[in-house]
C-alpha cells in the first residue's frame, strides 16, 4: 500500500487543507456558511478534489434529505428541536470558529482536570486546536501495519488512494435513503476511516481512531468503512471517554462494516460529547458465514443519542454480538439499542443493552430483530437492563421481533432496578461512604460492558462514571 | 463469663420503631471485652432489628435510648462511620452485588479503613488467600461476584471471609448459622472461634441452639417481644432446647399476672 507521508498529506491531503490552508489568508478559503444547499456540497466535493461519481452521490443524497421528512418516532420534540439551518456543514478552521481555550465551558475544563489528560490533548479535545500531538503515535503503528498489508486511513485519503475498493462497498449497508440523518451524512460526510484488513490477516494490536483522528481534526460527519476480507480479525476503536466539546450541535455518522466469510470484526465505541449536541448515528454491518460482528457501544454525552448498531445476518452460521451501554443525566436522552436481521439459517446473535438513567435522565432501548423465513436454526438472545437513579429518571423499552420461522429459539429478557437501600446499606456497613457505595454499584452494572474494553479504557470508563456520579449523594 | 473486660458494647434502654410499629421495647445490654454472647429469640421477637440498629439502618427510627460502642455513642453516627470504628454485621440476608467481584469488594472496604487510603494489592492478596485458606473457601471464590448466584451457605461463608478479613473488633452475626447444613455451620463456628480474642467481642444472633455446640457462648440473653426477658449461661440456651420458649413466656406471664394484681392490690 502506498505509504501516507507529510508530502502527500500537505500536497494533496485533506488534513493539510484543515491544518493550513484555512489559516491562511493568502490560499483561497472555503467560506463557511450556515445551511445546506447543493452550493455547498459541490464546493465540499471539489475542495476534496473527489471522483465524479462521488459528487454525484453527494447531490443525489442532498436531494434525498430535502425530500425526507424528521423521523416521526423516538424523541420527536427534541428531533423537530434541531435547525437545520443554523449549523455548519464543514468543518471550519479553528480560527474561523474564534474558539479559545476561555471560550470551553468549565464543566468541561474539569473534567479534564479530574481524568488527568494532558494539555495539548486537552486543546485538541475541547476543539480548540486542531491538531495534538499524537501523530508519532499514528505513524509508528501505521509501519506496523503496513508490514501486514493493512490500510488503515482517512476515508478521504481511503477514497483518493483506493477508490475502486470503496466504491465496491460504498453505502451498499447504509443507502443514502435510508434514513434523513444517513441521507445528510452522505451529502456532507468528512473525515472517518477506512480500514482493510486482507485475507487471513489478525491485527493483534486495537486499530484506535484516537490517534489518527487527532492527527487531523474531529469529524462532525464522519463516514467509516471498515472491510474485514475473509478470515481476517480486526478490533477497531473509536472515540475516546474524555468529554468531546463541539461547538456545532450536530453530529451524525455513518459507519458500515463488512465481515466476509470467517472474518471477525469487532467496533467499540466510547463517546461522551458535551451535552449540547445531537448525536445521530447510523451504523451497520454485514456478516457473511461463519463470519462475527461484534458491536460493543459505549454513550454517556450528548443532549440526544439516537444509534442503534445493526447487523445483517447474510451467511450461514454467522455471528452478531452488540452490547451497548448508555448513561443518561440531567437533560439527556439516549435513545439508544440494537437491530439484527437473521437472513441465513444457523445464525445467531446476542443483544446485551444496559442503560443508566440519573437525575431525571432518559433512556430508552429501541431493538428490532428480525428472522426471515428459512432462517432455520436461527438463535436469538436479548437482554435489557436498565438502572434507574435519583427522582424523574426514566427508562423504556420497545423491543420489536418479526419472526417468520419457526424453527428458532428466541429469548427476551427485560429488568428494570434501583440501586436499593438495602444494597446501600450493605456496602456501608463494610466501611463504604454512600458515594462509594453507589459506584461500586453502578460499576458492577456496567462491568459486563467495561470488560471487553482494552485496560486504558476500561480505566478511563470506570473513573468516567465515578465522575458522573459525583455528587449524587445529597 | 469473663470478668476481667471492659465494656465494648453497651445498649441502653434502646426502644426503636420501623413504619410506627415498636419493636423494640427497651432493651438494655453490655458487652464486656472478649466475650461472646448470644441472643436466642423467636420470629419477630426484635433480634435482627437490633442487629440492624446498631448497624444505622436507615429504615429504623430510634425512639430512646443509646447505644455505645468503646464509650462513644454511635446512634448519631453513618453506618459507614461505625463499620470503620470497628463494627461489623454479618447479614441475615447478605444483598447480592452484580458486576463486583468478591476481591474488590473486600480490597475497597479495607481501602476505606485504611490510614491514608491504600492497602496495597499484593499485601491484601496475600491476606485474603490466607483467610479464604483458613475458612476452607475455593480461592474461585475471589473473582466471582460478591454473593451473585451464591448458595444459602455461600453467602453465609462470605460473610465470615469479611469478617476475616476487615478484622472487626465488634462482630455482630445475625442468624448467621440458619439454613447451614452441618459443614458450612462447622466452617462458620471455626470462624468465630479463631476469631475469638481478649479484644473482640461477639454478638450471636440465632433461632437455635445447634451452633452453641460449637461456639461456646459466654453469656446466653432471651429476647422475647423487643426486651431481654432472661440472660444466663449456656445452661439457659440448653434449657431452651430441651424445654422450648414456651416456659419462658409462662414464666413472665406470671410475673406480670403478680405485677399486675400487686398493682391491682395498691389501688
Amino acid at each position: 500500500m502506498a505509504p501516507e507521508t507529510e508530502v502527500n498529506r500537505d500536497e494533496f491531503g485533506i488534513s493539510g487543507e484543515y491544518q493550513y490552508g484555512f489559516s491562511d489568508t493568502e490560499k483561497p478559503i472555503f467560506k463557511a456558511e450556515k445551511g445546506i444547499n447543493h452550493e455547498i456540497v459541490e464546493q465540499i466535493s471539489e475542495i476534496k478534489n473527489e471522483p465524479d461519481w462521488m459528487r454525484v452521490f453527494r447531490h443525489d443524497a442532498l436531494d434525498i434529505f430535502f425530500s425526507k421528512p424528521r423521523p416521526k418516532w423516538g424523541d420527536v420534540d427534541l428531533l423537530n428541536s434541531i435547525d437545520f439551518d443554523n449549523i455548519y456543514y464543514y468543518l471550519k478552521p479553528v480560527e474561523e470558529q474564534g474558539k479559545t481555550w476561555d471560550d470551553v465551558p468549565e464543566d468541561i475544563k474539569n473534567t479534564f482536570d479530574r481524568l488527568g489528560i494532558p494539555e495539548a490533548e486537552r486543546k485538541f479535545l475541547a476543539g480548540v486546536s486542531a491538531q495534538y500531538d499524537s501523530e508519532v503515535v499514528y505513524h509508528s503503528m501505521q509501519e506496523q501495519l503496513e508490514k501486514q498489508g493493512v490500510i488503515f486511513l482517512s476515508m478521504d485519503d481511503g477514497l483518493r488512494e483506493y477508490e475502486d475498493l470503496v466504491k465496491e462497498y460504498w453505502a451498499t449497508a447504509i443507502p443514502p435513503a435510508d434514513n434523513k440523518f444517513a441521507a445528510l451524512n452522505s451529502a456532507v460526510w468528512s473525515g472517518g476511516s477506512f480500514v482493510y484488513i486482507p485475507k487471513g490477516v489478525e491485527v493483534d494490536i486495537p486499530l484506535q481512531a484516537y490517534f489518527r483522528i487527532n492527527a487531523e481534526n474531529m469529524g462532525q460527519f464522519e463516514r467509516t468503512l471498515i472491510i474485514a476480507d475473509e478470515g481476517s480479525r480486526v478490533h477497531y476503536i473509536e472515540g475516546c471517554t474524555a468529554p468531546t466539546y463541539a461547538a456545532d450541535s450536530l453530529h451524525s455518522a455513518v459507519v458500515e462494516l463488512f465481515a466476509l466469510p470467517g472474518s471477525h470484526l469487532r467496533y467499540t465505541t466510547i463517546q461522551n460529547w458535551s451535552k449540547n449536541v445531537f448525536n445521530l448515528v447510523t451504523k451497520r454491518a454485514v456478516a457473511h458465514e461463519n463470519a462475527t460482528v461484534e458491536w460493543v457501544d459505549g454513550n454517556l454525552g450528548s443532549k440526544l443519542t439516537m444509534k442503534f448498531p445493526c447487523v445483517y445476518l447474510v451467511g450461514e452460521k454467522a455471528h452478531a454480538e452488540i452490547l451497548s451501554i448508555a448513561f443518561a443525566g440531567d437533560g439527556q436522552h439516549q435513545d439508544a439499542g440494537a437491530k439484527i436481521y437473521h437472513a441465513a439459517p444457523d445464525t445467531t446473535s446476542r443483544i446485551t443493552s444496559k442503560s443508566i438513567s440519573k437525575d431525571g435522565g432518559r433512556a430508552s432501548y429501541r431493538g428490532m430483530v428480525k428472522v426471515y423465513p428459512d432462517a432455520v436454526g436461527s438463535k436469538v438472545h436479548v437482554e435489557c437492563d436498565a438502572l434507574l437513579m435519583g427522582e424523574n429518571s426514566r427508562s423504556d423499552t420497545y423491543p420489536t421481533m418479526e419472526i417468520a420461522e419457526e424453527q428458532v429459539q428466541v429469548e427476551h429478557e427485560a429488568r428494570v432496578s434501583k440501586v436499593g437501600d438495602e444494597q446501600l446499606f450493605y456496602l456501608m456497613s463494610r466501611g463504604l461512604t454512600e458515594e462509594e457505595a453507589l459506584v461500586m454499584v453502578v460499576n458492577g452494572f456496567v462491568e459486563p460492558f467495561v470488560k471487553e474494553l482494552p485496560m486504558e479504557y476500561a480505566v478511563e470508563f470506570n473513573r468516567l462514571i465515578q465522575l458522573e456520579m459525583e455528587g449524587s449523594v445529597g | 463469663m469473663s470478668d476481667n473486660g471492659h465494656p465494648l458494647f453497651e445498649v441502653e434502654n434502646l426502644k426503636v420503631a420501623i413504619d410506627g410499629n415498636e419493636i423494640l421495647r427497651g432493651v438494655d445490654l453490655t458487652i464486656n471485652e472478649g466475650e461472646i454472647h448470644a441472643i436466642m429469640g423467636r420470629n419477630g421477637s426484635g433480634k435482627s432489628t437490633m442487629a440492624n440498629v446498631v448497624m444505622g439502618h436507615p429504615a429504623y427510627e430510634v425512639l430512646e435510648g443509646s447505644v455505645k460502642y468503646k464509650g462513644k455513642d454511635v446512634l448519631e453516627l453513618d453506618t459507614d462511620e461505625r463499620a470503620r470504628l470497628g463494627m461489623f454485621l454479618a447479614f441475615q440476608y447478605p444483598m447480592s452485588i452484580p458486576g463486583v467481584t468478591v476481591a474488590k469488594f473486600l480490597h475497597s472496604a479495607l481501602k476505606a479503613r485504611a490510614e491514608g487510603g491504600d492497602v496495597p494489592v499484593r499485601e491484601f492478596r496475600v491476606n485474603l488467600n490466607k483467610a479464604m485458606d483458613l475458612l476452607g473457601v475455593d480461592s474461585s471464590f475471589a473473582s466471582r461476584y460478591v454473593n451473585d448466584g451464591f448458595s444459602g451457605g455461600e453467602k453465609k461463608r462470605l460473610e465470615i471471609l469479611q469478617m476475616f478479613v476487615l478484622e472487626p473488633t465488634l462482630c455482630i452475626l445475625d442468624e448467621t448459622d440458619s439454613g447451614l447444613d452441618i459443614d458450612a455451620l462447622k466452617t462458620v463456628a471455626e470462624g468465630v472461634n479463631a476469631l475469638r480474642s481478649e479484644q473482640r467481642a461477639m454478638l450471636l444472633i440465632t433461632h437455635y441452639q445447634r451452633v452453641l455446640n460449637y461456639v461456646e457462648p459466654d453469656v446466653v440473653h432471651v429476647m422475647m417481644d423487643g426486651k431481654i426477658v432472661r440472660t444466663g449461661g449456656i445452661d439457659l440456651a440448653e434449657a431452651l432446647e430441651e424445654k422450648g420458649y414456651e416456659w419462658i413466656e409462662q414464666e413472665l406471664f406470671h410475673d406480670t399476672d403478680d405485677a399486675t394484681s400487686a398493682e391491682a392490690a395498691q389501688a
